[in-house]
Parts: C-alpha cells; sequence; structure tokens
C-alpha cells in the first residue's frame, strides 16, 4: 500500500498548497513533457532536482519519500529490463543517441537503463508532489471550472476520496481472515495469489454494496436536481499562480530549445574525459 | 465497555496478535504474542469482528464456516461434524446451501460468528456481537455466552448494550481514552452512576429506577430484572 501514501492528500497549509490546482497540474505536465522529451541521464539528473523545492516549501518530504520508496520495486525492474534488453538488441539504442565510439559498450547501456530508470522516478516524485498538496476538493472544482461535465468530475473526486477508505477496509478484512487462520505468506507463488481470494472477495463485494448505498444517498438529497450546480467556492489565480505560469512556459519553451539545438554529452563520457 | 475511541478494539486485537505491543508483552497462556504468528493464536482464540461483510466470501455458508477448519489442517470427517454443529449452534442450518450474501444482516453476523466458533477455541473474542440482532437472537446469543462460560472458556465481549451485559452479569472493564477506568463485578459497576458517565455509559434501566428509589431504603445495586421483582414483591408484602 506504501504507492498509495505517496498520493494521499493530508490537510495544511503552504504556498505550494495553495496554488491553482490547474496551474500545478500545468507545471506538472510540463514537467512530464520535458521527461519524456529527453533520453540522457544528465538532462534526468536535472529534472529530477525542479520538483525538489516544492516538496521542501509544502513539507511533504516524509510522504513523497515514501511514495519514491513504494516506486522502488519498479524502478529496479525497469532498469533490469532495459539493461538486458540492451544488451539483447543494442541497435536499438543507437536510433535514440549517437553511437560513442571510444566508450565500452555496457557503459552507455547501463547509463540508458539509468537514464529510463530516471525518467520513471522523475515523473512519480512530480506527481506525487501535485497529488500530495492538492485536496481531492479543489481538484474537482478545478475539474468543473474546466467545463468538465459534473458527473464525471464528481465520480473523479469520489474515486480519489475511496482510495484511502479502500486500503483501510483491506487491511480489516486481511486481519478477520488472519484470525481464521489464513496465512498469506505461505506456500509458492500459485498458493500466495490464491490466499488473496478471501481478501478480494469482501473487497469488492463491499465497494459495490458502498457504491449502491452511495447513490441512494445521494438520490436522496436531490442529486441532479437542477441542471446548473454552484459552488460556494470558486478557483481565482493569484499572483503566485501567474509566477509559476510563467516559470512553467519558461521551462517548456528552454527545454525544447535546447532538444533541438544542443546535443547534450552523456555522463560516462564526461567522467572518461 | 467503554465510548467511542476508548481502545476496546485496539485492546482485543492484541489477544491473537493482529497488533503487536509497542512495548511490554502480551502473554496468551503464557506464550508472548509477539513469538508467534496469528494464524498459530488464532487456534486458541477465536476473534469475531464487528462487521461480518469483512470476513465472508465463499460461495454457500457450510463453504464459509469449513474456510478457517481447513486453514488449521483439521480432518475432512471432523470438519464435517464441525460444521453441522456450528450451523445448528447458530440457528443457520436452513442456509447451509445459501450464499453468505443472500444472507440479512443479523444471519450473515451469525455465520460469521459460526465460522469462529466452528473450531472451538478456548478463549472467544465477540467485537459488538448484538448490532442488528432482534430481541430473540440476543436472548439465544446470550444463552450461549453463558454455556461457552460454563464449559470454562473465556469469552471476551466488547460492547455498548448496557442491558445485555446486565443480563450476564459477568466482569466489567470499563476503558476510556486508553486506559482502564475500573475493572470489577457488573453488578458493582453497572450501579455506580459516576464511573458509567465518565465512560458515557448510561445504567440499566432496572438499576435507574431503584437508584432514584433510593430514599425508600431500597437496595442501590440492583441489575437484573427477577432480582427487582423479588425485592419489590417482599417489601410490598411487608406492607400488607
Amino acid at each position: 500500500m506504501s504507492v498509495f501514501e505517496g498520493f494521499k492528500f493530508r490537510k495544511v497549509s503552504s504556498v505550494v498548497h495553495d496554488l491553482d490546482p490547474r496551474i500545478k497540474f500545468l507545471f506538472v505536465s510540463v514537467l512530464f513533457v520535458m521527461a519524456i522529451l529527453f533520453t540522457q541521464l544528465i538532462a534526468l539528473i536535472v529534472l529530477f532536482f525542479i520538483p525538489l523545492p516544492f516538496v521542501f516549501i509544502a513539507k511533504v518530504n516524509r510522504q513523497w519519500l515514501r511514495s519514491l520508496r513504494g516506486a522502488a520495486l519498479l524502478a529496479v525492474f525497469i532498469f533490469a529490463t532495459n539493461f538486458i534488453f540492451g544488451f539483447l538488441y543494442p541497435t536499438s539504442f543507437n536510433e535514440i543517441t549517437a553511437p560513442v565510439d571510444t566508450l565500452p559498450e555496457y557503459l552507455i547501456i547501463l547509463e540508458r537503463s539509468a537514464a529510463m530508470t530516471l525518467r520513471f522516478v522523475v515523473l512519480i516524485a512530480s506527481f506525487s508532489v501535485f497529488f500530495l498538496t492538492t485536496s481531492p476538493d479543489h481538484l474537482g472544482l478545478a475539474l468543473q471550472q474546466s467545463h468538465i461535465p459534473y458527473e464525471f468530475c464528481f465520480a473523479f473526486t469520489t474515486a480519489v476520496r475511496f482510495v484511502p477508505v479502500l486500503a483501510d477496509e483491506a487491511q480489516t478484512i486481511m486481519d478477520a481472515q488472519k484470525a481464521r487462520g489464513l496465512e498469506l505468506e505461505r506456500g509458492n507463488l500459485l498458493k500466495r495469489v490464491r490466499n488473496y481470494i478471501p481478501v478480494l472477495i469482501p473487497l469488492i463485494v463491499n465497494a459495490i454494496r458502498r457504491s449502491l448505498e452511495l447513490a441512494e444517498s445521494m438520490e436522496s438529497r436531490a442529486w441532479g436536481a437542477t441542471a446548473k450546480r454552484t459552488n460556494l467556492y470558486a478557483l481565482k489565480l493569484k499572483k503566485a499562480d501567474y509566477i509559476l505560469v510563467v516559470i512553467s512556459i519558461l521551462m517548456l519553451v528552454c527545454a525544447v530549445y535546447i532538444w533541438l539545438n544542443v546535443t547534450i554529452p552523456s555522463l560516462t563520457a564526461l567522467i572518461a574525459f | 465497555m467503554g465510548p467511542n475511541g476508548a481502545g476496546k478494539t485496539t485492546l482485543v486485537k492484541h489477544f491473537n496478535g493482529l497488533l503487536k505491543p509497542t512495548t511490554g508483552e502480551v502473554l496468551v497462556n503464557g506464550i508472548s504474542t509477539r513469538d508467534v504468528s496469528v494464524a498459530k493464536l488464532a487456534r486458541n482464540v477465536g476473534f469475531v469482528f464487528q462487521n461480518p461483510d469483512h470476513q465472508l466470501f465463499s460461495e454457500t455458508v457450510e463453504d464459509e464456516i469449513a474456510f478457517a477448519l481447513h486453514n488449521f489442517g483439521f480432518e475432512d470427517a471432523v470438519i464435517e461434524k464441525q460444521v453441522d454443529w456450528a450451523l445448528n449452534l447458530l440457528d443457520v442450518v436452513q442456509y447451509r446451501k445459501t450464499s453468505p450474501f443472500m444472507l440479512s444482516g443479523g444471519e450473515r453476523k451469525r455465520v460469521a460468528l459460526a465460522s469462529i466458533l466452528a473450531w472451538d477455541p478456548q478463549m472467544i473474542i465477540l467485537d459488538e456481537p448484538t448490532i442488528g440482532q432482534d430481541h430473540h437472537q440476543k436472548e439465544k446469543l446470550q444463552q450461549l455466552i453463558l454455556q461457552l462460560n460454563k464449559q470454562e472458556k473465556t469469552v471476551v465481549v466488547v460492547t455498548h448494550d448496557v442491558e445485555f451485559v446486565a443480563e450476564c452479569n459477568p466482569r466489567v472493564i470499563l476503558m476510556r481514552e486508553g486506559t482502564i477506568l475500573v475493572d470489577g463485578k457488573a453488578q458493582q459497576i453497572l450501579t455506580d452512576p459516576e464511573v458509567l458517565a465518565q465512560a458515557s455509559i448510561v445504567p440499566p434501566q432496572i438499576t435507574k429506577i431503584f437508584l432514584e428509589l433510593a430514599d425508600l431504603g431500597l437496595p442501590t445495586d440492583v441489575i437484573d430484572v427477577h432480582d427487582a421483582t423479588k425485592i419489590l414483591l417482599n417489601r410490598l408484602r411487608k406492607k400488607s
């Protein structure tokens, strides 16, 4: 469940928390585009540092680190597959970067795999900052003010809101089944997967039951009675938001310029010379 | 007993090792819960969760009850016998082949209870067993608890149902904010309005009447309706 930890919002106030979610999303999307544009390790290392100030200003470093730790297993997997396939099909890499003749092949593949892994980490790191500092309510408001139909906004915020509830419930169900002698960690791989059936069935049945109850209780509170809903709060852009917009656009312009005109050297080549 | 958030469920979850103590030790039959798995402890300590929907998953009630017995490695013949026994005990024998999801809330709760009692644990923990049960079923539950107690089993009940506790007249431990407020006989604790108020519990109705009639020289430690009747009858006979 530790990956989810990184996406769980806690109600605190900071400059980052108070930013408009739409602008924050723009910023994270720019980071996303940049992480996809660049394949060089140096560029990705630079990208990794960009969300860090936000993490510290918002004081979410503990939760943020936890989500990175949760992603570690997947990162290792990405590194391993890249490395292995780099050896099996070395040509697939040459298309992406100019080959460096003076360096041994394994070093290039190593750097390449590290870059791919770091790209994944950058994505998790930046999106985790976004979700850690944006309340589900704000997110719903932002969606609504972007003219997305309210039904979809509601479905989305409800889904986000119920993630921690489901995680809690999964824990209780595991406890209840353990109390009936179920040992989740025992047996071979197939047996272990099957061990989770007594946990998954109650979890799914309860989720369905809960959604039906939610629908009934919403209808009894006049859901959908008026075509146009009004909101108590409306999102308005503030000075800090405009600054972030400028930063985001500048970053994107710089990134595209560098991508078109500058050849970024490989880290191993830099160290070698 | 105790108000919401007193730590009742947290405490009983230590009894079968679902929670391990951060400091100190919890000993069950002389064994520290740190040293053995929940599955091992569960063989002796049966824990019935508050919400049956957190545990029901099988296609039939029968399979549901047999699940734990398979986990503990009972033989097939024994499993069959124990399942029959538990189905009869909790009055759900007619639902043997029904899906537990088709049953009513109270029936699901009884199936959950049956699925724990089926392996005959030495200690039984019941978390809020009376919720959703009608009077008849509550009475049966009470008899069941007394019967288990007679078989020298330890039964721990977490509950808010003061009338239910009064009728069983057990040892009562009141909790509040993670600490034990008082520990003693039901007759002594459930008739002490000051202590009860601290744990936000209202005394049983019969006790309330006797507390308010204390001026007449009536005893103030009455929790049982039959006792109360006897006392009042004696009083009335003396007068006439």
